[in-house]
């Protein structure tokens, strides 16, 4: 992973311009999250060229994109797979057993938590509550949710995706 | 500011949503409606709305309008769809397929055998009743006798062979005696007609038969008028026993209107309650009102709204913000999802009228970004409350200008708190600050800033056009209106439940939720997310609101309820909200950042049958030490739901301790699977699944596991056809 991680990204054009018209608004710091967000929305993961490219154009301490990057869950410092599978391990799904969910997803795709298969196909990511408690246990791949999965739904969820 | 005629303006303007809706034929075609939502639609629901869609356009029929709105909370029964016919009951069918939809469209829609019975919403029913009496009922200070009354009706019912034509039900308290001045107990709701019967005596009862069941005529004698904003609601929803048991003032739009139409939240008298307050008020007027509503945050703090308002309000600073906290972390938690998924307008018309309060120029929603269908719903609402006129320059012409920025969160748990929050807004790593200062005197950048909770702020629209002195006759002393739970968990109705405050635990899980799963036994029920605390059988009896969920030993927090039965292992549920905070731990202070890791070390050890009498102790110790030392809420409560269960379930953290067993079966490394010599046939299918091959035995003769070998995966526990295998 640390090889891809020194491809070298620059900001593209779009990016560039909304960090300019970030900075024509009041308290542009502000917007750091937002920037980070967006660059992860395009390339999946934070590249660490793109964090500095950020912290020049902003105005802010590279340390403090660092900072920021490492604190909030939601980004990640490597590339990811196309797809990410967040299993639910909320209260409600937990009782429910998505850890049972969970382990047929690690045993299907060999990877642990925080993983990406090796055809970077998937990332496997335990979430918090994704807030469908209703449904438990609930598995959420990219932005669909799947209602009341079981261990034996898994592999054919995976193969879906695997065939798209 | 010349604030006369904003309201004039205001119903200029309601006039041409009106008339917006008259040529969509809103209110006089027949009306599909389609539940929207995250959970909706992953069950299902956009294939439902895509069926209709294709069968409205097949018939060629232009007298039908499909309609979506968002969900209405009853998740179990999702999807949920509603047929609306003119002049007719509402007939609302429950876990909707597309090839049901069918079903619905011909035989109903299409009237050609009329509605399909059995599909009904919670198939309490086999039929449709002729009328539907449902009588004021719980948290009303009159329950007995409306209990009593809708008894003696029933049996009269049944004597003139109408019991099955007729169905008589109990409701909530709708604070109807409230609204009269007088009290009107007992009390009813009439489908279809859709009207209030009040002081009926036993002795009416014969006329209502008589003149309004037979013959059709009301008893117009009996009738009271309650204009309430909540109303339609229950127009809509009250003749299903889930919706009937709940009172729903900030849920009052979900399930009802069309969340991307700003009309139809005009048309249900949105945006009215800011055009008075700018009409008729001013910020002092609107804290009094919100004081005398005796609003407190629904966040889980509790704090008294009124007195943020006027904290903010007086502190000085040119300029000030009102914030949104919409970063619904607990896990279990989903009110603040569902409402900004359904009614977001509700929402912008809150911050409207506090923004005003404080005069503030802009406001913030903070929302989590694990929710994209809300941000996607807020972003259309703002959007269209701009182009609208009531967001933006010179508001309603009061003089007064106002808009709302959406921040979305980046899944850190601690950025609920206030502190945090506004670190994280500023673009900064969300750690929490110690308090004082408040945010209410120093906030983002520096400024005043006044922080409430979603469904806080949902509240606020009701308190302004219903009266703050009517808000405060629902609810007990001390804790004021209603309270939105987000029940989950081994219950049979999960979903969303608004009630008036001091409801008891028993009735909200075993009257509004149906009771557990399976017929299994209850064992607890956990309230409040990771901050808050188990709560055994003894507890049911209950009554929730702030005060007496503390002094039991838990939290309201923000409404989560989970209902544990018989197979949680109370040990285990600890453990996993401790996991949670730990990992949710910001790291700033030590107590918290070391203690809940020292704490979960324990439990760990005390869950894989190593742990030992003194570690009881310990946790305790530990568990007070960082309530009293944390920095923020997160830390102050992490304990909480460790030493509940010490104090409710201590015997079940000692049985894994000195006998090292699981009583609930949970504690994988506590486990032991033996085969029953006596129900074993020999078919060989365990020892085909185990992974570890650790169970020896030939064809036809019993088999044995080793105990040493064995991982306690349960396979073969799953496998067994012959139930030979006990899971000890």
């Amino acid at each position: 992973m640390d090889v891809s991680n020194k491809e070298k990204f620059t900001l593209s054009s779009e990016l560039i311009e909304y960090i300019d018209s970030c900075k024509q608004q009041a308290h542009f710091k502000s917007f750091l999250i937002n920037v980070l967000q967006r660059i992860q929305d395009i390339h999946g993961y934070l590249p660490q060229c793109l964090m500095e490219e950020t912290a020049l154009r902003l105005g802010v301490p590279t340390a403090k994109v660092y900072g920021v990057a490492t604190f909030y869950h939601m980004f990640r410092l490597e590339p990811q797979g196309k797809h990410t599978i967040n299993i639910c391990l909320g209260t409600a799904c937990y009782v429910k057993g998505a850890q049972r969910v969970l382990d047929a997803f690690k045993s299907h795709l060999n990877i642990d938590i925080d993983e990406t298969t090796e055809d970077l196909m998937f990332t496997l990511k335990a979430a918090r509550c994704v807030g469908t408690c209703g449904l438990a246990p609930v598995v959420m791949i990219d932005n669909d949710v799947y209602a009341k999965v079981t261990p034996e739904d898994v592999l054919t969820i995976i193969t879906k995706y695997r065939q798209s | 500011m010349n604030t006369k005629g904003i309201l004039q303006r205001y119903f200029e303007f309601k006039e041409q949503s009106l008339s917006r809706l008259r040529q969509q034929g809103y209110f006089d075609r027949c009306k599909i409606q389609v539940g929207s939502a995250t959970c909706e639609n992953a069950s299902g629901a956009e294939a439902v709305y895509r069926e209709f869609d294709k069968m409205i356009k097949a018939s060629g029929r232009t007298d039908i309008l499909l309609h979506k709105t968002g969900c209405t909370g009853h998740c179990s029964s999702e999807p949920i769809v509603g047929v609306f016919k003119p002049g007719e009951i509402p007939v609302k069918y429950g876990e909707v397929t597309a090839q049901k939809a069918f079903e619905i469209f011909t035989s109903h829609v299409q009237g050609h055998s009329g509605p399909v019975v059995d599909m009904i919403l919670d198939k309490k029913t086999d039929r449709l009743y002729r009328n539907e009496f449902i009588f004021c009922g719980r948290g009303s200070q009159c329950e007995g006798a409306n209990d009593k009354l809708a008894a003696v009706f029933q049996e009269k019912l049944n004597q003139r062979g109408l019991g099955d034509q007729v169905k008589i039900g109990s409701g909530v308290c709708l604070g109807l005696c409230a609204e009269q001045g007088t009290p009107v107990s007992p009390a009813c709701f009439v489908f279809p007609e859709r009207i209030f019967y009040g002081n009926i005596q036993e002795s009416d009862l014969d006329e209502i038969i008589d003149s309004h069941i037979e013959k059709r005529q009301l008893v117009s004698r009996l009738e009271v008028s309650f204009d309430k904003i909540h109303n339609h609601f229950f127009d809509h929803y009250g003749d299903v026993e889930y919706f009937n048991h709940q009172l729903r003032l900030t849920l009052k739009n979900c399930g009802v209107i069309d969340p991307e139409s700003i009309d139809e939240y005009i048309y249900y008298r949105g945006f009215e309650a800011a055009a008075k307050v700018f009409e008729n008020d001013t910020a002092e007027t609107i804290i009094d009102k919100i004081l005398k509503s005796g609003l407190r945050g629904r966040g889980g703090g509790g704090y008294p709204t009124g007195f943020k308002w006027r904290n903010t309000y007086l502190a000085k600073g040119d300029e000030k913000f009102i914030v949104c906290n919409a970063d619904e972390g607990d896990p279990g938690a989903f009110m603040d999802r569902s409402m900004l998924e359904g009614d977001p307008f509700s929402i912008i018309e809150g911050m409207l009228i506090g923004g005003f309060t404080i005069n503030a120029k802009k406001g913030y929603i903070y929302i989590r970004a694990e929710y994209p269908l809300a941000i996607k719903r807020l972003e259309n609402a703002i959007t269209l409350a701009r182009e609208f006129g009531f967001l933006g320059d010179n508001i309603l012409g009061s003089g007064y200008s106002f808009d709302i920025e959406l921040r979305l969160g980046a899944g850190a748990f601690v950025c609920g708190e206030e502190t945090a929050l506004i670190h994280s807004i500023e673009g900064l790593r969300g750690m929490p600050r110690p308090r004082p200062p408040y945010p209410s005197v120093s906030g983002l950048w520096g400024c005043p800033t006044m922080i409430n909770n979603v469904e806080t702020l949902a509240n606020v629209p009701v308190i302004m056009l219903d009266g703050p002195q009517w808000f405060a006759s629902i609810g007990t002393q001390n804790s004021k209106g209603t309270k939105v739970f987000a029940l989950a968990g081994k219950i049979n109705q999960t979903g969303l439940v608004e009630v008036p405050m001091g409801t008891t635990l028993r009735d909200i899980i075993f009257k509004n939720g149906g009771g557990i799963k399976n017929n299994k036994k209850f064992k607890a029920v956990q309230t409040g997310g990771p901050s808050g605390g188990c709560l055994p059988e003894q507890f049911l009896d209950t009554i929730v609101d702030y005060d007496s969920l503390t002094q039991a030993g838990s939290i309201m927090g923000s409404g989560g309820m989970i209902v544990l039965d018989e197979d949680d292992c109370m040990v285990d549920i600890a453990k996993f909200f401790l996991d949670f905070t730990q990992n949710e731990s910001c790291g700033k202070c030590t107590p918290c950042r070391e203690g809940t890791m020292r704490m979960l070390e324990i439990l760990q050890r005390i869950t894989e049958g190593k742990g030992t009498m003194d570690d009881l102790t310990k946790l305790e110790r530990l568990g007070n030490l960082i309530k009293r030392a944390s920095l923020c809420g997160l830390g102050q409560t992490a304990p909480n739901p460790v030493l509940s269960t010490l104090r409710h379930f201590r015997d079940e953290y000692v049985e894994h301790i000195t006998n090292k067993r699981c009583p609930a079966h949970r504690c994988q490394n506590l486990l032991r699977y033996n085969i029953n010599p006596d129900k074993c046939v020999g078919c060989t299918a365990c020892a085909r699944v185990c992974p570890v091959r650790c169970i020896s035995g030939s064809p036809k003769k019993v088999h044995e596991i080793d105990q040493q070998k064995c991982i306690k995966c349960g396979m073969c526990y799953e496998t067994c056809k012959f139930d030979a295998i006990d899971k000890l």
